[in-house]
């Protein structure tokens, strides 16, 4: 007898479960269908979330009351903000997390979710109905049905793993690969290639001499991941520091003959921001040592993330190159280090809205699309997991433009570009970096998961209580004061005469916050992340009203639809060049066919004609 | 569907100049508004009407010129439109176009942008349609031609030059941004670093953008008579161009409008203009508004040959002609031409030739089509204010900006590129 659901997320990582919540948050019945209950959230990799840039997409899917901020504070040994000597745009918030607790957090999210069902099993085959998804057959035979299907499977995808000259199948250590799905989606024609990734040794901490290392303690600050979890929950530990040097090197280079990266055994490519240490002492040869951070796995686990050696060389490779460093003479790998070498979907093949365009119902998300990190598949995970419920519930699909979010930027980098190496956010990436911050997610998407019905009620009473304070502030600070006014208060400004608002004179150096406050007494009532965000736009204002016109740009010509059915071929003039792109990207608005690279105005201009004629 | 906030445009709707009248087209929501500006008042709809344009910012007279107002929606574009017809010399077209770009809101359209926005309104006919393939055809051809010269030429090379430096300083910037955790990635002080080197930048395009522009090749120099009237300007126009192009008469003032003579003299181009006589008490308005455009165009010109008095020269670098050599004598400052008896007229050709050759771009030079100043001047502007800033993400930004300019020049997407400057100069990953 098979069991009906609305939407089935085939895999229990960060997307698939991002994806299951957010479903079954939009009212969707959800089947969350993954080998082992017990790996549902689990980290594969680095035991930290957030960063430079991945930060940013924390805080965007916890303003879309997603999991993965909550889950992260509730696990958190370690709180660090990056660049928080620069402006709060690229400030990234990490946190080292507690493996088993980040996991217990994920598993205590879920089980409190409605709706929300978790099925262990090997998802065996996609099941179609006339070109439509209709749902999952599981190894053992059962079937589930649902009108939308979200594959987070990772690394799972024809997985193969390299450690040495030794290979296996499989999608993580210890764990079977996805085989018979990679082969059905190899034969149903999506466009699938191969990516590889890596992952350091994990060294037992009792065996590490952390006297002689130096240490790097958690910040002091009262900052949270997410900035609905009240205060910091847990005892916080410091990492320690380390290097490799020139004896590690030699090491290294003597065993890169047995290294697969080097032998031609991996065939895909990995990231050039996360390279293995075989790749570091290659390229970098001039280099005298590379930093290493001793990161510790948990409160009551003795195992240690070394950050900064991801290496798949033979493990008696591994365990001499480890005990080169300072502080690592004595020490014993528990887990060696290792490669994987997955499949991935070219996610030119999706809408924005994570929906294989040849698939109607199949929707892909995390590692399957070709990126990389945490971070990025909760991201996609969500987005995924809306739409899939919007498609089961007929409601209308949830898009996020790059002017939205860096949820909105990887999108479109992905379905419009596609990836040559695993895909990592940077805010390099984001052309309006200085609108999209980490501190502000919350009045950016807030309203837009409150419009999709996936923002709970506290959330809700948080927004408006934002909203009252924003308002409070703005009113206060369009006073209007003269540059002598100002003198008199004590700002060193320069006498021009001229009369600007308090939010005009905030972007001026000479202007402290305390003077402000004496003028605008509201800045100290509210609470102090709305203040602080204000005042940022403040400082900001001239290039976020650049950008703002900039951004009205991009609206108009993404409220031009290219119907899905166009054949750029038809299209006269358009160069053979321009005619690839455009058919491998499909891009469903006038806005996204301008950003492939090469399409010029005139050319848009032709599509545009084409398309409303093809219309009428 | 045109929402409040997307621009008026503006093109050239005729051939390319020089030509009898040019058109030129205007359409969005400001149109009116910059005929008002230009013309002091706008026009009954849908009547032509002959008007004097001035520059808003100096009120300098700029063409007498039809003016026809437009409202939409009955318009080609379906939006407001203006209509400027006026004299089709270059000089006159850039004026016109500088002030109109020179307006808040405005600004020259796209290539089919016209099309488009008519496309959008919903008024467009089939031939319109073709029309488009056309140009993107024709676009096609003009970058395929574009890309062989530049690939061709030293400019190009330039380019390639700033686009590295500036694709690793901006590297270098986005580096200490993204990955100011790692140990490879300098951090402190990267501003002051960033700043330096920029400098270096900033002259090399200083330098490109006062080498002389392709118009000078294609257009010619320009080179204005001037001088009082009846100092015999006409007639020295017409010795030099050989044909009578000027209107000559004894009578002063009788040159009332510029006049724009193109000749070709040894294989290079020249546009001689004979000016108004240049009399403060001006006969009649329209002769004023002559002489006031006899000021403009002294200001543009390349070369100017003075006819006047030695201390009245408009200009330190003017050749000072002491004409009517035959009738007035040689014991004045300057340069002994008649143009009646030949005298002195192949030295004045000689020191044309000469001056003309330090203004022209040299075998190998690096020519900046309009299009290409515009954006190298604004890749300038991002890149001076980057060196003024000290906070790292202003800069970051406006490197980011420099680079998208630099992406127009060339037709290649710099953020990717970047990225690789960024991973193969600093060895980053944990
Ligand atoms: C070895 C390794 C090294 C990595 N190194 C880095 C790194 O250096 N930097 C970085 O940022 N990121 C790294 N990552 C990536 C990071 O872990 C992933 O990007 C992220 O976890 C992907 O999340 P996901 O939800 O897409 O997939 P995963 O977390 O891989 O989850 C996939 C889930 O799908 C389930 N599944 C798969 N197939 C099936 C099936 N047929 N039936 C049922 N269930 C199935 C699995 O059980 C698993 O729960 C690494 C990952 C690995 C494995």
């Amino acid at each position: 007898m098979p069991v009906r659901y609305d939407v089935i997320v085939v895999g229990g990582g960060h997307a698939g479960c991002e994806a299951a919540a957010a479903a079954a948050r939009k009212g969707a019945k959800v089947a969350l269908l993954t080998f082992d209950r017990n790996t549902v959230g689990a980290m594969s990799c680095n035991p930290a979330i957030g960063g430079l840039g991945k930060g940013h997409l924390v805080r965007e899917v916890d303003a879309l009351d997603g999991l993965m901020g909550r889950a992260a504070d509730a696990a958190a040994i370690h709180y660090r903000m990056l660049n928080s000597s620069k402006g709060a745009a690229v400030q990234g918030p990490r946190v080292q997390a507690d493996r088993s607790r980040y996991r217990a957090a994920i598993h205590g999210l879920l089980d409190q979710q409605v709706g929300l069902t978790i099925v262990e099993g090997e998802a065996h085959e996609l099941l179609l109905d006339r070109g439509r998804t209709s749902g999952i057959r599981l190894s053992d035979g059962q079937t589930l049905e649902a009108r939308a299907v979200v594959l987070a499977t990772g690394t799972f995808l024809g997985g193969k793993l390299f450690c040495g000259d030794a290979q296996d199948a499989g999608g993580r250590i210890g764990e079977r690969a996805a085989t018979r799905l990679g082969q059905q989606l190899r034969k149903l024609d999506l466009p699938i290639a191969r990516l590889k990734t890596g992952t350091p040794p994990r060294i037992d901490g009792r065996t590490i001499d952390w006297a002689r290392l130096e240490t790097q303690p958690s910040d002091d600050g009262t900052w949270t991941m997410s900035p609905v979890t009240p205060a910091r929950i847990l005892p916080q530990l410091a990492c320690a520091i380390t290097r490799t040097n020139d004896r590690t090197h030699q090491i290294i280079r003597d065993g890169l003959g047995r290294s697969p990266l080097f032998s031609g055994a991996i065939e895909g490519r990995g990231p050039r921001y996360c390279p293995s240490i075989e790749d570091k002492v290659l390229r970098f040869g001039d280099r005298d040592g590379h930093q290493i951070f001793l990161e510790p796995e948990g409160l009551d686990s003795p195992l240690v993330y070394p950050n900064g050696i991801s290496t798949s060389l033979p493990e008696d490779v591994q365990r001499a190159m480890i005990r080169t460093m300072t502080g690592l003479e004595q020490a014993e790998i528990v887990v060696a280090g290792y490669a994987v070498e997955y499949d991935y979907v070219d996610p030119r093949a999706l809408t924005s809205s994570l929906e294989l365009r040849a698939l109607p119902g199949l929707f892909c998300a995390g590692q399957i699309n070709g990126t990389t990190g945490y971070e990025e598949a909760a991201a996609q995970g969500l987005v995924a997991g809306v739409n899939a419920a919007a498609h089961a519930l007929s409601q209308p699909s949830m898009i996020l433009d790059r002017a939205s979010s860096y949820i909105g930027v990887m999108i479109d980098d992905l379905v419009l570009q596609g990836v040559t190496e695993p895909y990592r956010m940077l805010t390099a990436r984001a052309e309006y970096r200085l609108r999209l911050r980490a501190d502000n997610a919350e009045t950016r998407l807030g309203p837009v998961g409150l419009e999709h019905g996936i923002v709970g009620p506290d959330r809700a009473r948080r927004m408006d209580q934002r909203k009252h304070w924003r308002s409070e502030i703005e009113a206060a600070l369009s006073r209007s004061m003269t540059a002598t006014e100002m003198a008199r208060a004590g700002a060193f400004v320069r006498q021009d005469g001229v009369r600007r608002t308090l939010w005009e004179w905030a972007r001026f150096p000479e202007v402290s916050r305390s003077l402000l406050t004496s003028f605008a007494p509201v800045l100290d009532k509210a609470p102090q992340d709305v203040t602080d965000e204000q005042l940022e736009d403040a400082h900001y204002a001239p290039y976020l009203e650049r950008q703002e016109a900039e951004v009205a740009a991009l609206r108009r010509d993404e409220r031009v639809h290219i119907p899905a059915d166009v054949d750029f071929r038809g299209v006269g003039g358009l160069s053979n060049e321009m005619i690839e792109r455009l058919e491998a990207a499909r891009p469903d608005t006038l806005a996204a066919a301008g950003r492939i690279r090469g399409i010029t105005p005139a050319a848009l201009a032709a599509i545009l004609v084409h398309a409303r004629r093809a219309a009428a | 569907m045109t929402g409040p906030l997307q621009d008026t445009i503006f093109a050239l709707s005729s051939g390319p100049p020089p030509a009898g009248i040019a058109v030129l087209r205007i359409s969005g929501a400001q149109a009116g508004g910059a005929i008002r500006t230009l013309a002091n008042r706008l026009p009954p709809p849908r009547m032509a009407s002959l008007a004097l344009l001035r520059d808003p910012a100096d009120g300098a007279a700029l063409d007498r010129a039809l003016i026809l107002w437009l409202p939409g929606p009955g318009t080609v574009t379906g939006e407001d439109m203006a209509e400027i017809h006026c004299h089709g010399g270059r000089a006159v077209i850039a004026a016109i176009e500088a002030v109109l770009d020179a307006m808040p809101g405005l600004r020259r359209a796209d290539a089919g942008e016209f099309t488009r926005r008519a496309f959008e309104h919903g008024r467009m006919d089939l031939n319109a349609v073709e029309g488009l393939s056309d140009l993107l055809a024709a676009e096609t051809q003009n970058q395929r031609r574009a890309a062989l010269s530049m690939a061709e030429g030293h400019f190009s090379r330039r380019i390639d030059a700033w686009r590295e430096r500036l694709l690793a300083l901006s590297a270098m910037a986005e580096a200490a941004l993204d990955f100011s955790d790692e140990d490879d990635v300098p951090d402190a002080g990267i501003e002051n670093e960033i700043g330096t080197r920029l400098a270096g930048l900033a002259t090399d395009i200083e330098s490109v953008l006062d080498a002389p522009s392709a118009e000078r090749l294609r257009d010619g120099i320009r080179v204005i008579l001037a001088g009082p009237p009846n100092a015999g300007k006409s007639t020295l126009l017409n010795a030099l161009v050989g044909r009578d192009a000027a209107i000559v008469s004894a009578i002063a003032g009788t040159t009332r409008d510029r006049i724009e003579v193109p000749a070709a003299i040894d294989g290079s181009a020249y546009v001689f203009t004979d000016t108004a006589g240049l009399r403060d008490d001006a006969g009649d308005e329209i002769e004023a508004v002559g002489i006031d455009r006899a000021r403009a165009a002294m200001e543009a010109a390349d070369i100017i040959l003075w006819l006047g008095e030695a201390d009245a020269m408009p200009r330190t670098d003017a050749i000072l002609v002491a004409a009517q050599s035959d009738r007035l004598g040689r014991d004045r400052p300057g340069l002994p031409v008649s143009a009646h008896t030949g005298e002195g007229m192949s030295a004045l050709l000689a020191e044309l030739l000469e001056r003309a050759s330090a203004l022209l771009p040299r075998e190998g030079d690096y020519a900046l089509h309009r299009r290409q100043r515009i954006l190298v001047a604004q890749l300038s502007d991002h890149i001076e204010v980057a060196r003024e800033q000290r906070d790292l993400l202003i800069i970051a930004e406006e490197l980011r900006l420099a680079r998208s300019r630099l992406d127009e020049l060339t037709g290649q997407a710099s953020t990717e590129d970047m990225l690789d400057h960024l991973f193969s100069g600093f060895c980053i990953g944990k």
